[in-house]
């Protein structure tokens, strides 16, 4: 048996509160189900779950492990939506340009600003990666910002000089906000098997900063681009289906809480789940999108009307805008079905022995206590293709203490400076493919999945420390099956 | 009741049953009653072979059209530069236009898995759109640093230096292929489409010390693009040459027939629903914005639209008219389609026409016909969109029925 040794196997926690939850949750229950004993030699034999394969559901799921593996819309989306799939494309991947120009339909950029456009943080609707050299643009990694302290709407409170975010860019005759370097710093550490890895941590050092002093109790949060496939599957999870695994106080004692992020909607006015983004701080995926075109390009839009300046910055404040808003409302509509219906491609090789034998140890070990392998989505109230999917994103969109190695010391509305959402892992497997690297965490600084995992601790201390008294063997198959994902 | 039951068993036992259908491998002349054992097996297989034969020898001679109409091309435009003038710059211009038409058609081979879009292909050397005319040359209110204009960052102009620089840092970064000749012929489009105007590049850009600046490099730019235009357009040539043994028409040949089949739907359903009704047409006409049109320079999009369709009609019928007038013509997907299903071949057919109907009905300029029509409405723009995306879905109908799953997505 593969947990013969090697680690404690969380029995008593199998037991307990995740079990009887999934009762709701056919897929862990579906794990030990398709575990079984038989033949002749009484060997285990693991079973794929049906359906596993299809990460994004029935509807939207994409078959393709090529370079363009994220940029599919989904197989279901059709008529106009499907036209309109085209056009929200051209608006993620044109260039914005400074206003007045004779585009109109795409100046505004700035004044400030990190990227141009949106792939070029999401290139080719993938993840970003730090900076290969100080000062690179558009890498797709920038700094938020905040001071001690929540703003009016219970979210963080940005530094009066810089805002909530630092703008490494400005448009012609707009002297940008600063740059930053990274200095990183090589961990060497071993596996109790005696196996070496490294793990590298970053400081960030802010420079050239033009409109006077950071505040000098100033909070800094690197915050890379993710993969934008299947964000409106997301959103379609049902709300109270998130809540279920939440457990605040670790009720059941098992180490792991999992909080819901409440924060701010500037649609609704009113506080809602947060589901989107490094801290879960975005509730829907029209404000994700909006609050990135201001945030990111400067570019407003009628949830964010008002030009990205900070109080001092007077050139910033009297520089031409592209219209008001400079995105309208029919393109963001077109942008957000866009990223709500990028397919999610399938999983490959998820009935080979070795994956099977890694999902195993997956659950095992307690990855899938917070990694939540499945959800049926509900009624999604625009997409029709995205209602009644049965998903696989491996995550439960709660947030979680990762410990002090991986903090920000950056509060986002609820979410503490040493918590952070799960990451989902649906589409980890191809980013490779798609985007030439493998930089993972909220700041890119696990080169692999492996480090990723051994990044994680507070609430995940005890599952990191099972997953390094794996032997060999069976850490290779845990990241065969993460690569399968 | 009982009666009825009575007749249809006396009748089954008396005519005899098997395949009944003529088509079929295993048509029994003397079988009455069709018992649903038909079998296209040979049939089917030999038209398939078939079909792939002449779809290769058509993409060989598509190609070889774009690349004669090139050399022509590249004629005018040496003519052109060594001798700027209204008349060669005209007689270049010409050219272009001419040029276009077949490689507009050779587009029906995009998509298929096959050479043109590998990933060495040379596609995105040739056609890549829309570019950002800042980045080639002067534009009005732009800043210096175009290749053309900035030789201290560029200053050699060459083939390999040009290859380079396209697509480099961003996709819409063009320098090299057919839209890079024709914004350096001419010039930039006026944003008032409503003047009907295509862009008008005085020649004198090309004269020492006659209009802008640089003019030499201008010509040079030109020039070097014209001979580029060719090497990129030889490798389909090579691709296809049905003398050469070791080349993608041999692969293609020998790929199994399903595959081959496969490929050819993927291809017409996807360029006609997601590339040209969707990206070529609709992303223009809902931001009302010529910088979407395929060919915004010299307003010709509305050839390059009709082009497209015509390539997806002639994949479709299985044959293609070369220049000189004479055909390629053989074994089709329609025929096929034909064989196994009959009635579906008479709707592909009637959404093939209908889509060639509505392509040709959209207004010319295509910048000015976008900015009069409604978006979503039903005017002649949006007509051709709806057109052409159901001729895509129908394709992948028709594809799923002959036991081929297809996607007509693209990757975005």
């Amino acid at each position: 048996m593969w947990f013969r040794n090697g680690f404690v196997p969380l029995k008593k926690e199998m037991r307990h509160r995740k079990i009887i939850i999934a009762i709701g949750l056919t897929a862990l229950v579906g794990v030990f189900a398709c575990a079984r004993y038989n033949g002749p030699d009484n060997r285990l034999v693991l079973s794929a779950e049906e359906g596993e394969q299809l990460a994004g559901g029935s509807n939207n799921t994409v078959f393709d492990q090529s370079t363009n593996a994220f940029g599919f819309s989904a197989p279901a989306l059709k008529g106009m939506d499907e036209l309109n799939f085209a056009v929200g494309n051209s608006f993620f991947k044109q260039n914005w340009v400074s206003a007045p120009a004779s585009a109109e339909s795409r100046d505004g950029l700035g004044p400030y600003f990190n990227a141009r456009t949106c792939s070029g943080c999401h290139f080719k609707d993938g993840r970003g990666r730090p900076p290969r050299f100080d000062g690179e643009e558009a890498s797709g990694l920038l700094l938020r910002l905040s001071i001690p302290g929540v703003n009016p709407y219970g979210g963080p409170r940005p530094d009066p000089n810089y805002g909530d975010q630092l703008q490494d860019r400005g448009i012609q005759g707009i002297t940008r906000e600063g740059n930053y370097s990274i200095v990183y710093t090589e961990i060497e550490k071993v596996f109790p098997d005696g196996e070496t890895y490294a793990l590298r941590q970053p400081e960030y050092v802010l420079n050239e900063l033009n409109y006077g002093p950071l505040s000098g109790d100033v909070q800094i949060s690197p915050r890379v681009g993710q993969q934008i496939i299947g964000m409106g599957l997301l959103e379609a999870i049902l709300e109270s289906d998130i809540l279920a695994l939440a457990d605040e106080n670790d009720a059941d004692k098992d180490g792991i809480s999992g909080r819901p992020n409440r924060v701010w909607d500037v649609f609704d006015q009113s506080e809602r789940l947060g589901r989107f983004g490094w801290k879960a701080n975005q509730p829907t995926v029209v404000q994700q999108t909006a609050s990135a075109f201001h945030g990111d390009m400067g570019i407003t839009s009628s949830p964010f009307p008002e030009q990205n300046c900070a109080d001092p910055q007077g050139d910033c404040q009297n520089a031409p805008d592209g219209g008001a808003p400079e995105v309208t409302d029919e393109s963001l509509e077109s942008i957000v079905l866009y990223v709500s219906n990028l397919a999610v491609p399938a999983r490959r090789d998820f009935d080979q022995p070795e994956v099977l034998q890694g999902k195993n140890i997956f659950n095992a070990i307690g990855c899938a206590k917070c990694h939540t392998p499945s959800f049926k989505t509900g009624i999604h109230d625009r997409f029709d293709n995205l209602s009644n999917q049965t998903i696989w994103p491996y995550t439960d969109l709660l947030l979680h203490d990762m410990g002090p190695g991986l903090a920000d010391n950056r509060p986002d509305f609820k979410a503490t400076g040493q918590e952070w959402r799960t990451q989902p892992l649906w589409g980890l497997g191809l980013i490779k493919s798609v985007n030439g690297h493998e930089f993972l965490l909220h700041d890119g600084r696990a080169r692999n999945v492996q480090e990723a995992i051994l990044w994680h601790g507070g609430e995940a201390e005890a599952v990191t420390r099972n997953f390094k008294n794996l032997s060999k063997a069976e850490r290779a198959a845990l990241l065969t099956f993460l690569y399968s994902l | 009741m009982g009666g009825f039951a009575l007749a249809t068993v006396f009748a089954s036992c008396n005519q005899k049953k098997g395949c009944t259908d003529q088509k079929a491998c295993n048509y029994d002349e003397k079988a009455v009653v069709d018992n649903g054992t038909c079998d296209f097996c040979d049939t089917t297989a030999t038209l398939k072979a078939a079909i792939k034969e002449n779809y290769a020898n058509m993409a060989f001679a598509n190609y070889q059209d774009a690349y004669n109409e090139a050399v022509k091309l590249r004629t005018a435009i040496n003519a052109f530069v060594d001798a700027p003038s209204e008349a060669t710059l005209q007689t270049a211009k010409e050219a272009w236009l001419a040029a276009r038409e077949p490689y507009g058609q050779s587009e029906a081979f995009r998509f298929a898995n096959g050479p043109i879009d590998a990933d060495d292909g040379p596609e995105g050397l040739l056609n890549a759109w829309p570019l950002d005319e800042g980045y080639i040359d002067y534009t009005q209110g732009g800043t210096d640093y175009s290749i053309v204009n900035d030789p201290v960052n560029y200053p050699d102009i060459t083939k390999e230096v040009l290859e380079g620089l396209n697509e480099k840092n961003g996709e819409k970064n063009i320098s090299v292929g057919y839209h890079a000749i024709e914004f350096l012929l001419w010039g930039q489009d006026d944003p008032d489409a409503g003047k009907r105007t295509a862009g008008e590049r005085p020649f004198t850009d090309y004269i020492t010390d006659g209009t802008a600046s640089h003019q030499a490099r201008r010509g040079t730019f030109l020039k070097l693009c014209a001979d580029l235009l060719l090497d990129h357009l030889q490798l389909m040539l090579d691709a296809w040459n049905p003398k050469a043994s070791d080349n993608y028409r041999a692969t293609f040949l020998a790929m199994d027939n399903d595959e081959a089949l496969r490929n050819i739907f993927t291809a017409m359903g996807t360029f006609s629903k997601s590339e040209l009704a969707g990206e070529r047409i609709f992303v223009a006409l809902k931001n009302q914005d010529q910088e979407d049109e395929h060919s915004c320079f010299s307003d010709n999009t509305h050839r390059d639209i009709i082009t497209n369709a015509q390539g997806i009609r002639n994949v479709f019928t299985g044959t293609y008219t070369q220049l000189d007038g004479n055909t390629v013509s053989g074994a089709s997907v329609q025929d096929l389609i034909e064989l196994v299903h009959g009635n579906m071949a008479t709707e592909m057919n009637a959404l093939s026409t209908q889509s060639i109907d509505a392509v040709n009905h959209i207004p010319v300029p295509f910048d000015l016909g976008l900015t009069n029509e409604t978006i979503g409405g039903d005017g002649p723009i949006m007509k051709a969109v709806i057109a052409l995306q159901s001729q895509g879905d129908k394709f992948a109908e028709v594809a799923k029925a002959l036991g081929l799953t297809i996607s007509t997505k693209l990757p975005e």
